[in-house]
């Protein structure tokens, strides 16, 4: 990725704009597909690995119409085939490169609900720009046309006109729906069951709204202003909101609907349950789940010191295990917190990480040292039982294992230590099994994952689950896909039940 | 939001406030917890024992030395003011059956957890042997309410201000020695340090010794691991997993190590440590 400021990126934009908009001809597919990818302006890597303001700072609108352009309005787009929610991206794509930015999110929202959200931190380079057209003319997934930047800018657009219009409301019908968790997934399902004038009440464990969106993807990500506008546009279609309630203990699920009235229930209770490696030295004082190391930096302010009452670790060398985008969060918050080297150590190569490429070359320009096949083997501690360092293997790849991917294979004798003081384990989380072990009529799987059907109702008549809960730990895009069904089908069976 | 009904001075830096809380009061077990926050922006998450509840009024009993920043908040709440951050119940409940005899061990502000479950004990039929202990006669909180519940009461204090000047070992280890006396269950709540010696005490005997772990904690169910503890050699979470644990089983110094993760850093865990210490070094003492 190349380096260019904001101010070279926006003067570089005005040429190309004025050669594609203000011309004699119309545009040519040909030119179509030679203009250059527009770059994503970003802060200085060096100033924002010490601020938590958001890295990406977003296109400009001649750039977005400029990138706009690159989309040859294919006539079977594979583009929405690929979107979990199958939103019409040439459609909107065509209404931002004409300059009707109105026009162009009044698409997206006929069938995604969260856009800033998903512009943001939907893996766009294995879904809608995998198979992007444009990309496969340019030979390179990296040269599709930037379908998340566009959906975040017309998104972004919408909000800094300070007039976000919430959905039409039909009257209500005096049906009432709890939603188990204020996640991506119980965001969307809130909004499609309150359109159609059900009452609806989400019910959140922690003392902020967002689930995973506030608690574990960093503000220098998704900042919370964004998560913040989402749930006031649900406030103004007449959501309810039920903060510091954890459903499984402040009530029985079953009471939700035998005390206090509810018709249907949605459990969107995310995968937070942290799995470690089993490791010996993994209770030591300095190892985290990345859950907790994000939820104090996150949702607890610990990185503001002077007013924040939560304490975070104060490390100089950091290991962080796993190759997600939650490890990249770790890692990336890590620096932010002053730690002076914070590796990444991943026993495939980079070619297999989950991680979303952008998030790798951020981290990547921010500093953040790779380890590729490497994985810890067990963490050192000292008299105070505090780490001292971690014992790692080497590994190489062998044949391919059931997820396709070549298996690491551990290289004998290759152990060696890594000076670190801090470790933390991003390699995944399980469901949460509050829910589920208060509720014995739920049915799980041997993971602990909710058994739905195929409209995401669980065991129990007019309880319905998605998200994390039944799919383990996924995207943002995956649990808004499954909630708009479950909301769906909620609609459906509360319409039957009247 | 939670409202404070009710707040009154125990001994010197412990309170006791009844809050208004009216769903957490309706499915309340002994031994669970609650999570609160003096203030929600910028506030820590603290885990507290529910002492006790009042369906009638609504509200559930908490008991806090102060001890850090966030206690020291807490302390400063009067009667009228609301809570911003109150959520429960949290944990596992006490396990309670008719064992016999039990003896139920308070340590300093430990006897506050202890009494809902010494009362349900009590309730199922169990003969009630209760050991309180603390640093000093003004420490004793509870004497009044725990002597209704207990058959025998046995105070001891660090300084002999009061009651027997001895650890609460020492009376636990003769009730263990006589055959008369042997308990069928111990349960011990207080500092980290204190439950260990409880445990080794009952050990030799094969008394079933419970222990009630407050560890540090962010979300308080499940999700973020901070509370884990070794427990026979397999990794528990305090918040869902307990918090109720068999002593024999608990790696203690692993979690006395954990509890003092932001020493220096974090003033609570540095006091919780100055408690621990004193006791070491009693203990260092009787030797």
């Amino acid at each position: 990725m190349s380096h260019l400021s904001q101010a070279e990126i926006n003067e570089q934009v005005k040429i190309l704009f004025n050669q594609i908009f203000n011309r004699e001809t119309p545009i040519t597919k040909k030119e179509q597909l030679a203009i250059p990818p527009q770059m994503m302006p970003a802060q200085d890597e060096h100033i924002r690995s010490h601020n938590l303001e958001e890295v990406a700072l977003g296109y400009s609108a001649e750039q977005a119409r400029v990138e706009a352009m690159r989309c040859i309005q294919c006539a079977k787009p594979a583009c929405i085939s690929d979107c979990p929610v199958s939103i019409n991206i040439p459609g909107f794509i065509k209404h931002i490169a004409e300059n009707d930015f109105q026009s162009a999110i009044d698409v997206i929202k006929e069938t995604s609900l969260l856009p800033s959200i998903c512009g943001r931190v939907c893996p766009q380079e294995t879904q809608c720009q995998l198979n992007c057209a444009t990309g496969k003319f340019n030979k390179s997934v990296d040269k599709a046309v930037a379908i998340g930047r566009l959906e975040r800018f017309v998104a972004d657009w919408e909000r800094e006109q300070g007039a976000i219009t919430p959905p039409e409301v039909k009257p209500e019908t005096g049906k009432k729906v709890a939603i188990v968790g204020s996640g991506p997934a119980g965001l969307v399902v809130a909004a499609d069951v309150r359109r159609e004038g059900h009452d609806v009440t989400i019910f959140e464990a922690f003392h902020k709204l967002g689930g995973v969106m506030r608690y574990g993807i960093p503000e220098f990500r998704l900042p919370n202003d964004i998560i913040d506008q989402e749930v006031l546009t649900l406030e103004k279609m007449g959501v309810k909101f039920k903060k510091n309630y954890v459903v499984g203990r402040t009530r029985k699920l079953l009471d939700l609907m035998k005390k206090d009235g509810f018709d249907s229930i949605f459990v969107g209770t995310g995968a937070g349950l942290p799995m470690f490696m089993g490791i010996e030295g993994e209770n030591l004082v300095g190892v985290f789940s990345a859950n907790e190391y994000l939820t104090r930096a996150n949702l607890m302010k610990a990185y503001d010191e002077t007013n924040s009452d939560t304490p975070f670790f104060h490390s100089k060398n950091v290991a962080v295990l796993g190759g997600g985008n939650v490890a990249m969060d770790s890692a990336r918050m890590a620096l932010r917190l002053g730690a002076e080297n914070v590796y990444v150590v991943y026993r495939r190569t980079e070619v297999e990480m989950p991680a979303r490429v952008e998030e790798v070359e951020h981290a990547k320009e921010e500093g953040v040292q790779f380890l590729f096949l490497q994985n810890a083997k067990s963490i050192k501690g000292n008299e105070k039982s505090r780490v001292v360092g971690m014992e790692c293997l080497r590994y190489e790849l062998g044949e391919p294992d059931s997820s396709g991917r070549r298996r690491p294979v551990v290289i004998e004798n290759s152990e060696f230590m890594l000076d670190v003081d801090t470790v933390i384990v991003a390699i995944g989380n399980g469901s949460n099994p509050l829910v589920s072990q208060t509720t014995p009529e739920l049915t799980v799987n041997k993971w602990g994952n909710l058994i739905v059907d195929d409209k995401m109702k669980t065991s129990i008549d007019g309880i319905y689950a998605g998200g994390d809960i039944v799919l383990g730990a996924a995207t943002v895009i995956l649990a808004m896909g499954e909630g708009r069904k479950a909301a769906a089908a909620i609609n459906e069976y509360l319409l039957e039940e009247r | 939001m939670a409202k404070i009904l009710h707040k009154e001075q125990l001994s010197a830096d412990v309170y006791l406030m009844r809050v208004h809380a009216p769903l957490i009061v309706e499915e309340r077990k002994a031994g669970q917890f609650i999570i609160l926050q003096t203030d929600e922006e910028f506030g820590e998450r603290i885990p507290l024992t529910i002492a006790d509840a009042n369906e009638a009024e609504g509200s559930i009993t908490l008991i806090f030395q102060v001890v850090g920043k966030t206690t020291t908040e807490l302390s400063q709440f009067n009667v009228g003011d609301n809570l911003p951050v109150l959520v429960g119940p949290l944990g596992k409940p006490t396990h309670i059956e008719n064992f016999g005899k039990v003896v139920c061990v308070g340590g300093g502000i430990g006897v506050a957890p202890l009494h809902p479950i010494a009362q349900a004990l009590k309730a199922a039929g169990n003969e009630v042997t209760t050991i309180i202990g603390a640093r000093n006669k003004d420490l004793i909180i509870l004497e009044k309410e725990m002597e209704a519940i207990a058959d025998k009461l046995i105070i001891c204090t660090d300084d002999g201000s009061y009651g027997r000047k001895d650890l609460v070992t020492a009376p636990l280890k003769e009730i263990c020695e006589n055959e008369a006396t042997k308990p069928n269950m111990v349960i011990a709540i207080g500092p980290p340090i204190m439950m260990k010696f409880c445990s080794l005490t009952t050990k030799p005997y094969g008394v079933f010794t419970q222990v009630s772990l407050n560890t540090i904690m962010v979300d308080g169910t499940g999700m973020c691991g901070g509370c884990r503890v070794n427990v026979g050699n397999q990794v528990k979470f305090v918040c869902v997993d307990g918090p109720e644990f068999d002593g024999h089983l608990v790696d203690f110094d692993n979690m006395m190590a954990r509890l003092s993760s932001y020493k220096g850093l974090e003033t609570e865990a540095l006091h919780k440590c100055n408690i621990d210490r004193e006791f070491e070094a009693k203990l260092e003492e009787k030797k």
